[in-house]
């Protein structure tokens, strides 16, 4: 290894979005010293698009209590959310909404000077009673408003940031610490080794792997391909959640708050189909079953437009003052996109990629955890929160509201964690040269010239793939399928070349990295895909159409080495309150 | 549909120079965006530009368009005349293509001290704020730093060490309208003088610009009319 620029941190985080912004903030404030990688600035993370709100009992609006949006997100989930990891996040979301208020989020307020709060998809009173309106928002900005707050908290506690770099690899011993990682510097083209005694993986999901999503170019699941790589399996993710209400063809996201607010979904004749699907909660049952009406709707012919490929949601009815004041960006997203003014005319929506529910298993302190004998073990010194993390609080759907929630609660708990570790592990570990020199190789692979295929073509290849053969929903014939295209295009892009050789500020190199990564998780949600025979949540098989509690309550674990799958128990037992069983969900 | 784009690799190229491009078809509601990535995939992936949410919230593709500044993602093609001419934005460092170093644009945001700043006792409950007070934060936290505004500011070109610029500003005034900061007097303190602030000279480029129609020049009005009151 020669002249490899190194720097020294106590804890790496990788990914400046809310998650990684968040535990940032906890360890700068705690004195330590910590490194944030970005591949972009910080403020250009996707947390910036969340819109619609952040889960938190305030009973600003309507009575609340966080015991039911602990019911609501079991039953959300399917049943395959962790009890004690989500009542952890619910009795901690009044307080860290407090904070995040403290800290400056502009929330929207109502006439008594407290926050606002809407009604989002799958929330209820009493368990399962009327209505509740649970989403703190920040008129329909509310990713916005908090990451940007989050950003401007660090700039206060001046967190080292290093902006527009690219995490290549972790770094690991032979005793399984996690030391650190590999990142490319985008400006220069240059490597830089980040030695740490922690390292938080912060890096968001993988919207990308799909030709329609909501999700910005960035969204490649980088850190959780990393930790495939570094041989630590991935949890649960054939959960893939399709947004009800993405823009037909275009795939931007409508906010869930326009239904909470009052919007509903009509089919051609008119109809409000959710009537039909879930009589009780309507349009504003859970994503899953939204999602699954909208696409049958269209199946069976009462799609609208010319195509009759989409159905319309209807806003006008809410008048001029709700939309100006509650829904300006989603106004003027209709407005740039369709030219159509929701206060006037109805936006065409269809099912749109949007969550990766499934990620890094975690404990609920955002430790990495891995099969260990007849438990589990921590990957000592790396963590790993939010979206790419899977803890799991999502299970098999996740509710609207809870994603911003994930992120700020498990990057505060990662970073209280992080640390009690520091005390406990005061210096850093004799660096390990053979990982360093893995994660070299995974540059160097790119610097091969002459002829071969491109990688842009492939992507696309790859994103039509996992459209066609991994969607709303599956059958064991078409993942089969999906799953031999896969690994051919995955033959396809070890033969690939890149065409500009360039050091400075190659988005070329960068999109070939991405790729990579995104591919490794196509394999893995395929093939657990595959494996999950009955229907939970976001994950409907055809060929299997009913949930199987006997068979099923269990989460699955992808392994990288053979593409194999193994399999691990629910957490069924909450923290102090009674387990909530799995039972019949209707809304 | 035919475009002329600034390039420049320092690894290879003297000078920078404009290269003629055509994209043969364009979808009806092609954003300017989606142009660029065509080109870079079927022409040139060494064609180099920042971009991310492709929805204008990200703030990652502010470029110089026919001579305005835009954020490429959501600028229709139909918009525009050819040939397309599409610059960096103007008057910083290029790295390279469509990329430009915005270090100097972030120093200023991050002078401001861009966060709250309050002294009393954090209450257990939201401080409160009445909708009017969080009124007058609307059209300004919305900013979203894509550098649109002070890149089109000839005030900003001038003095680009010294004057805080239209974003920045905007974000300072953002933190002196809120009712919950305590830290007003330290705010205009740190803004007097002959160039943080007062290089304004309401020109307007920025309102003109702003991809979200923000108004920065009336929030440095505002600043100015704040620090006469202050000083009386």
């Amino acid at each position: 290894m020669q002249h490899l620029a190194t720097r020294r941190f106590d804890t790496l985080v990788i990914g400046a979005g809310g998650g990684g912004l968040r535990a940032a903030l906890q360890l700068a404030q705690a004195e330590a010293n910590v490194a944030v990688v970005s591949k972009v600035f910080p403020i250009r993370s996707h947390t910036v698009a969340a819109q619609g709100g952040i889960n938190a009992a305030l009973a600003n609006v309507l009575p609340d209590n966080w015991h039911w949006h602990m019911y609501d997100t079991i039953k959300g989930s399917d049943y395959l959310g962790d009890q004690d990891a989500i009542e952890y996040m619910c009795r901690a979301a009044a307080n860290i909404v407090i904070e995040l208020e403290h800290a400056g989020v502009p929330f929207s307020r109502l006439p008594n000077g407290r926050i606002y709060q809407r009604r989002f998809g799958g929330q209820s009173q009493n368990f399962g009673g009327e209505q509740a309106a649970r989403a703190c928002a920040a008129a329909d900005r509310t990713g916005h408003a908090i990451l940007h707050t989050l950003y401007q908290q660090n700039i206060r506690a001046r967190t080292h940031f290093f902006d527009e770099y690219f995490a290549v690899d972790l770094i690991r011993d032979e005793q399984g610490y996690i030391l650190g990682a590999l990142a490319l510097e985008i400006e220069t083209g240059e490597p830089l080794l980040i030695e740490a005694k922690t390292t938080l993986i912060a890096t968001g999901g993988a919207g990308q792997l799909f030709r329609t999503n909501t999700n910005a170019r960035i969204n490649t699941g980088d850190g959780m391909a990393m930790a495939l790589r570094a041989g630590i399996p991935l949890q649960d993710m054939e959960f893939f959640q399709f947004h009800p209400t993405g823009i037909a063809g275009k795939g931007m996201l409508i906010s869930e708050g326009v239904r909470g607010e009052g919007g509903y979904l009509i089919n051609k004749h008119g109809e409000r189909f959710m009537e039909r699907y879930a009589p009780h909660a309507t349009d504003l049952a859970s994503r899953d079953v939204v999602s699954r009406a909208i696409y049958s709707e269209v199946k069976q012919g009462r799609g609208c437009g010319p195509q009759g490929d989409h159905v319309l949601l209807k806003v006008d009815h809410l008048g001029e003052e709700v939309v100006a004041t509650r829904l300006p960006a989603i106004r003027e997203l209709a407005r740039t996109f369709l030219h159509i003014d929701p206060a006037q005319a109805p936006i065409p929506v269809y099912p749109t990629a949007h969550y990766t529910m499934g990620g890094i298993p975690t404990d609920r302190h955002g430790r990495v955890v891995v099969p260990a004998g007849q438990g589990e073990e921590v990957v000592p010194g790396l963590y790993a929160v939010g979206e790419c993390a899977c803890v799991s609080v999502h299970g098999a759907n996740r509710l609207g509201g809870n994603s911003l929630l994930d992120i700020v609660v498990f990057g505060r708990a990662a970073g209280n964690d992080i640390i009690e570790y520091l005390r406990e592990n005061r210096y850093h570990r004799p660096p390990n040269s053979a990982s360093v020199e893995q994660a070299l190789a995974r540059l160097a692979r790119w610097e091969r010239r002459g002829a071969g295929e491109r990688v842009d073509g492939l992507r696309r290849e790859l994103q039509q793939v996992m459209e066609d053969h991994c969607g709303v929903f599956r059958s064991k014939d078409v993942l089969e399928q999906g799953l031999d295209k896969v690994l051919q295009l995955q033959l396809r892009l070890g033969q690939a070349v890149l065409h500009d050789h360039s050091r400075i500020f190659n988005t070329a190199r960068i999109e070939a990295l991405e790729l990579e990564n995104l591919m490794e998780l196509a394999l893995a949600t395929v093939t657990s895909a595959l494996g999950r025979t009955e229907s939970r949540g976001a994950h409907s098989r055809v060929d299997y159409p009913q949930r199987d509690d006997e068979r099923w309550l269990r989460h699955t674990l992808f392994l990288r080495e053979g593409r194999t799958l193994d399999y691990k128990p629910v957490r069924m037992k909450p923290l102090t309150v009674e387990s909530f069983p799995p039972q019949e969900r209707t809304y | 549909m035919k475009f002329l784009v600034h390039r420049y690799n320092p690894e290879t190229d003297a000078a920078p120079y404009m290269q003629a491009f055509e994209l043969q078809t364009v979808a009806p509601g092609m954003m300017l965006r989606d142009a660029l990535l065509e080109l870079k995939a079927s022409q040139d992936e060494g064609l180099t530009f920042r971009h991310s949410c492709g929805e204008g919230v990200c703030g990652s593709d502010g470029l110089n368009v026919n001579g305005r500044n835009v954020l490429a993602c959501i600028t229709p093609l139909a918009a525009l005349h050819e040939p397309v001419t599409v610059r960096p934005l103007p008057k910083l460092p290029v790295i390279r293509d469509l990329v430009v170093d915005l270090s100097q644009f972030y120093h200023h945001y991050r002078a401001v001290k861009p966060y709250l700043i309050a002294h009393d006792p954090e209450p257990e409950v939201e401080r409160m704020q009445t909708p009017e007070q969080r009124a007058q934060l609307d059209g300004l936290y919305e900013c979203i730093l894509c550098a649109c505004c002070s890149t089109a500011c000839p005030s900003f070109w001038w003095n680009p060490q010294q004057f805080r610029g239209p974003a920045a500003l905007l974000q300072a005034w953002r933190f002196l309208a809120d009712s919950r900061d305590h830290a007003k007097a330290q705010r205009l303190s740190e803004l007097d003088g002959p160039y943080r602030l007062f290089r304004c000279h309401t020109i307007m480029s920025c309102v003109e610009v702003c991809p979200k129609g923000l108004n920065p020049t009336r929030a440095i009005g505002r600043i100015k009319a704040l620090m006469l009151t202050h000083q009386v």
